[in-house]
């Protein structure tokens, strides 16, 4: 019979609705309102996995956010999602489950011998046991490391899925939607406030959900709410991080219940939310008692089993025993005793309680000062052994295959730690609460030790009328509130039972107490320490049902109470969140924006090879049929430029207008050389500095007006060199009256170069004379271009006669096109950024590979471009001993003595034997065939005419290099000036 | 996940702004010397507390402000424009 632990009524399950699923395979059926592990519970499944280093067969240990043991796969192919836990996982009808982290079956694990290796296995045997040979790590140790650890696989297929990421505003954020938090939204929401509820079930409700006899407060409670248009509900999203000045992150599981997410529809969605004021209601997790055998399937929550019996209809066992150190845990014997299950004892270390005497009233078997020294069984409970506290020894055996414990409930505090809320020792609770505020927040309910659902709801209502108010809105009418009893909550110390077999502090990463008090013993006594080294708390749930016990044993090791201990830092994130959810919508083609210039249509047009130039896309060159290769393209181009000319769109250089009566002023302190002097109508060459003296950017800056200069940066530079001049210009020299403004998006540019550019721009610009002695080099003027209102500069990077021609972007492309048309008959070439860099290593200008961040002005062979006279950035740290080391690497040429032998940008640079600089550019000459190259080499000068070695220890290359001077192509200067 | 009230464009997210360190440093005049220099450019206090500090609003009107800052809390208490002198508290 299938479910035969489903109880026949009763819960939030509905029954008339058949949900069929599968785990490792085989076929289960649940119900619509179920959790995977309320199903497989259901169905009698009791092994749900593996453990993590010793693979111990483990079962489900809770019944939400904190389970560490019920992780598994879900869904298949591209949509498996590995270490998902079951106790959240919501049932949808064809649900493919599968167990994690072992090797042949669930039931026999082979890795399972790693139980038996326990003694070389405990905390830190990373670092010990695979210390030795250290050649064994990348071979031996690593990838079996890998094999075995680890829990679930990832699909490694792309995430079919798609993710949303969205931002909220809120007058009150009500983390949490059990009593405390309805309650508080209520009286929120009740006042007028914009009011989010944000619960990570996917019933609203919380331990209601468990109370058939407030099931009414509860429905009026969610009828209010959606009733109040300022309040927004916002089931299955986990608040996972409380951040600086009230911001908190959520995400929202908006179709994870579904087989797939409906189309168009995001899978997750990320919250960001900014509330004025925050509610936390986010209760309590039931803690474990460490003691031997804790871990073996059937070992369960108390409140689990209780959540398991009364919200899902599921009877978790047969015949049940309690392990229990407080009065509150027992209405989990009374409730899987009305579900049908024998309550075989009740053990618990106190002599007497109320809980107590009512038990042994209803019948039941209580063992008082009793603890549960170990368990029996396989992969599955059959029996508890019972013992008195401290007798070490193993106890008598009750046949049980359901063992509910509980040590006490810790209040869920991480969010109010993450605000910046120190916490507090709680000494009648055993645990942390909340302390004082830092920010705008409150805690109210289980989470700041409220005992009860009817406590807890006044503590809620109080909340989030105290939130609202705070928001500045006026209280509005009380609610109606629950009435419950609450049985006392406060626990017996008792964290371990000490005996043989392994007592589990974590669960999940197979954390012992032993191996707590090995790290105490090896130095590892801070909690921080401690948790590093034994891997304590690590896993997905963050130790929320075993970090305090784990805490409480390392305070014994150290003789100090656990206040004193404390936990470790809480961080984000509370639950795992996917990735998924984080990259939101920026993935693929949307991770970062993309810039096209002004002529992109046109490069596409003519066949261009693309480029990534930062965010820039630039035609890297143009293949043409009968082209051989890349290099045939971009030789075929440069040639073109050598000996008739070409045109390349250079629009990607930072363009910034400097303006105002002190503009020269201010340029001459931002570069090295001066521009004061610089006529109207003509440009020049300038370097800037860092103030640390290392060459920043360099470009042509040209004097449009007396107060007016038009400064050009490198594509990569450009919004670095702006935010450069905008902090000087308000941190150093306010009171300088200038204006910057960035123009790169304004104006698009071209470059027309070689020994026919003349023709080429005669026959397309009008207005204006071009012959040299009317434009002479680095001149610069209005004109029209194609007829279009424009300005011509007489500038050259490539070392030919070259024109560049500016104009407003939206007319780039009619000017593109009479210029491809007037260059015709010429044989003009459009060509790309690897022509431009071939021509200009040929000629010897730096481009970035040079101006890497490492380079003075005098390891380029710039140092004259330094003005001697007035203040500039940069000048004088420069002049700093380590700077101005005759000996620092200096620009070179270099030309392969083989011209068939390719050299590689990144080579060292190899004289007698050792590496004294490095290949910065290289390239393929066209002027000189051969492969020839830039590069930095210390004492650079002194070799100019020497071969060395120019090594590639990756690719295993040594070519020899004859060192040149880098300005080997027309150093007279002649071509760009004829 | 600040948020810094911009005295030109209202408050806006921490994403729209970059940050450019302690405001307090200025840069020495044409006779500082390379100690002037040194310190101005790599020696700053790292206080706990209290601290102006330069925020450019480049994903805005891209002034660079002056912004008090609590570096332990992240409270921004005060902004002012670049030529404005911000006192900070207890200092």
């Amino acid at each position: 019979m299938s479910q035969r632990f489903r109880l026949p009524s009763g819960g939030h399950v509905d029954r008339s609705k058949r949900l069929n699923f599968t785990f490792d395979g085989r076929a289960y059926d649940g119900h619509h309102g179920d959790t995977l592990a309320a199903a497989l519970l259901a169905n009698g499944v009791r092994l749900v996995g593996r453990s993590f280093k010793y693979h111990r067969p483990r079962g489900i240990l809770s019944a939400g956010v904190e389970e560490p043991n019920a992780l598994v796969e879900l869904r298949d192919g591209a949509r498996r999602e590995p270490n998902t836990r079951a106790t959240v996982a919501e049932l949808f009808d064809g649900l493919a489950a599968t167990s994690q982290n072992h090797r042949g079956s669930l039931a026999f694990d082979w890795m399972a011998v790693n139980g038996l290796l326990a003694p070389w296995l405990g905390a830190g045997f990373y670092y010990k046991t695979f210390m030795w040979p250290a050649s064994f790590w990348e071979r031996v140790y690593e990838p079996m490391i890998r094999k075995a650890a680890g829990l679930g696989r990832a699909s490694g297929l792309p995430d079919p899925d798609h993710y949303e990421s969205a931002h909220a505003h809120c007058d009150v954020l009500v983390v949490g939607a059990g009593a405390a938090g309805l309650a508080a939204a209520r009286a929120a929401g009740a006042t007028g406030a914009r009011v989010i509820l944000a619960e990570q079930d996917f019933l609203l409700g919380g331990d209601l959900l468990n109370e058939p006899g407030l099931e009414a407060w509860r429905q009026e409670s969610i009828a209010a709410l959606e009733a109040m248009p300022e309040v927004t509900l916002l089931p299955r999203t986990t608040v996972f991080g409380f951040y600086d000045q009230g911001v908190l992150g959520a995400v929202e599981r908006v179709a994870d219940h579904l087989p797939q997410p409906p189309a168009h529809t995001a899978r997750q969605r990320y919250w960001t939310i900014r509330a004025k004021e925050v509610v936390l209601a986010t209760g309590a997790h039931e803690r474990i008692i460490a003691f031997p055998g804790n871990d073996r399937p059937g070992v369960m929550l108390a409140g689990a089993a209780r959540t398991y019996a009364r919200r899902y209809g599921v009877r978790a066992g047969e015949t049940a025993a309690l392990f229990a150190t407080h009065d509150a845990a027992y209405d989990a014997a009374f409730a899987l005793a009305e579900a049908g299950t024998r309550i075989a004892a009740i053990i618990d270390p106190r002599t007497d309680s109320a809980a107590m005497q009512r038990a042994r009233e209803a019948g039941f078997t209580v063992n008082a000062g009793s603890v549960v020294t170990g368990t029996v069984g396989g992969n599955a409970l059959r029996g508890v052994e019972i013992g008195a506290p401290g007798s070490g020894g193993r106890g008598d055996a009750v046949p049980a295959d359901l063992l509910m414990v509980s040590g006490g409930w810790n209040p869920a505090v991480h969010l109010a730690s993450m605000s910046g809320s120190a916490l507090a020792w709680d000494e009648a609770l055993l645990a942390f609460v909340p302390g004082a505020a830092s920010q705008h927040e409150r805690s109210a309910g289980g989470c700041r030790g409220v005992n009860g659902i009817a406590a807890a709801a006044a503590d809620g209502a109080a909340a989030g009328q105290a939130a609202a108010v705070a928001a500045g809105f006026a209280a509005a009418p009380a609610m109606t509130l629950p009435e419950a009893p609450a049985p006392d909550h406060r626990p017996y110390e008792l964290w371990e039972v000490k005996g043989r077999g392994k007592a589990f502090v974590d669960i999940q990463d197979d954390v012992t107490a032993d191996d707590i008090r090995l790290a105490h013993r090896e130095g590892y006594s801070h909690i921080e320490h401690a948790k590093r080294y034994t891997t304590h708390a690590m896993g997905t749930d963050q130790g929320k049902v075993g970090g305090l016990v784990g805490a409480a044993v390392l305070a014994e090791a150290r003789e100090e109470p656990v206040a004193k201990v404390g936990l470790p830092r809480f961080r984000p994130y509370t639950s795992p969140v996917a990735w998924g959810a984080i990259a939101g919508g920026e993935v693929g083609q949307h991770f970062q924006p993309v810039r096209r210039t002004a002529l992109h249509g046109e490069h596409e047009a003519l066949g261009a090879v693309w480029m990534d130039a930062g965010i820039w896309k630039r035609p890297a060159y143009y293949p043409k049929a009968g082209d051989a290769d890349a290099w045939a393209s971009v030789k075929r181009e440069a040639r073109a430029v050598r000996e008739r000319v070409g045109v390349c769109d250079v629009s990607t250089l930072g363009k910034i207008v400097v303006e105002g009566p002190d503009a020269a002023t201010f340029l001459d302190r931002v570069y090295a050389n001066t521009f004061s002097t610089l006529q109207v109508g003509r440009a020049r060459y300038g370097l800037m500095l860092r103030e640390d003296g290392i060459v920043f950017d360099d470009g042509t800056t040209t004097r449009l007006g007396p107060d007016r200069f038009f400064v050009t940066t490198t594509t990569a530079q450009a919004g670095p060199v702006m935010q450069h001049l905008e902090f000087h210009l308000a941190s150093a020299w306010p009171d300088l009256d200038v204006s910057l403004a960035s123009v790169t998006d304004q104006w698009a540019a071209m470059s027309i170069a070689g020994p026919k550019a003349r023709e080429v721009v005669a026959a397309v610009v009008t207005g204006l004379d071009v012959s040299n002695e009317a434009f002479p080099f680095m001149a610069v003027a209005d004109c029209l271009a194609a007829g279009v209102p424009a300005r011509l500069f007489r500038i050259s990077f490539s070392g030919e006669l070259a024109y560049e021609i500016a104009m407003p972007a939206g007319y780039a492309t009619q000017v593109w096109r009479a210029v491809l048309a007037a260059g015709a008959p010429h044989g003009i070439e459009p060509y790309g950024v690897e022509a431009l860099g071939l021509l200009r290593i040929e000629k010897g200008h730096v481009a970035g590979s040079e101006l890497n961040g490492q380079t003075t002005a005098q390891d380029l062979g710039l140092g004259r471009m330094l003005k001697k006279k007035g203040d500039f950035i940069g000048r004088v740290l420069a002049q700093r001993p380590g700077m101005t080391d005759p000996s620092r690497p200096r620009l070179v040429g270099l030309r392969s003595a083989d011209p068939a032998r390719q050299i590689r940008a990144g080579c060292h640079l190899i004289v007698d034997g050792r590496s004294q600089g490095w290949i910065s550019s290289a390239t393929q000459s066209v002027v000189d065939p051969g492969w020839i190259g830039l590069g930095l080499l210390r004492d650079g000068e002194t070799h100019i005419g020497s071969v060395i070695v120019a090594a590639n220890p990756l690719m295993g290359e040594e070519v020899p290099v004859k060192v040149v001077s880098p300005h080997g192509y027309d150093a007279e200067n002649l071509r760009v000036r004829a | 996940m600040l948020r810094i009230p911009c005295p030109h464009c209202g408050a806006r997210d921490e994403v729209e702004f970059t940050y450019r360190g302690d405001a307090t440093v200025t840069r020495p005049g044409p006779d500082g010397d390379v100690g002037a220099f040194h310190d101005y450019l790599y020696l700053r206090r790292n206080p706990r507390g209290w601290q102006v500090e330069w925020w450019q609003h480049n994903g805005g009107c891209r002034a660079f402000l002056k912004v008090l800052r609590h570096t332990v809390t992240h409270e921004v208490r005060a902004v002012a424009a670049a030529t404005e002198t911000l006192e900070v508290p207890g200092a």
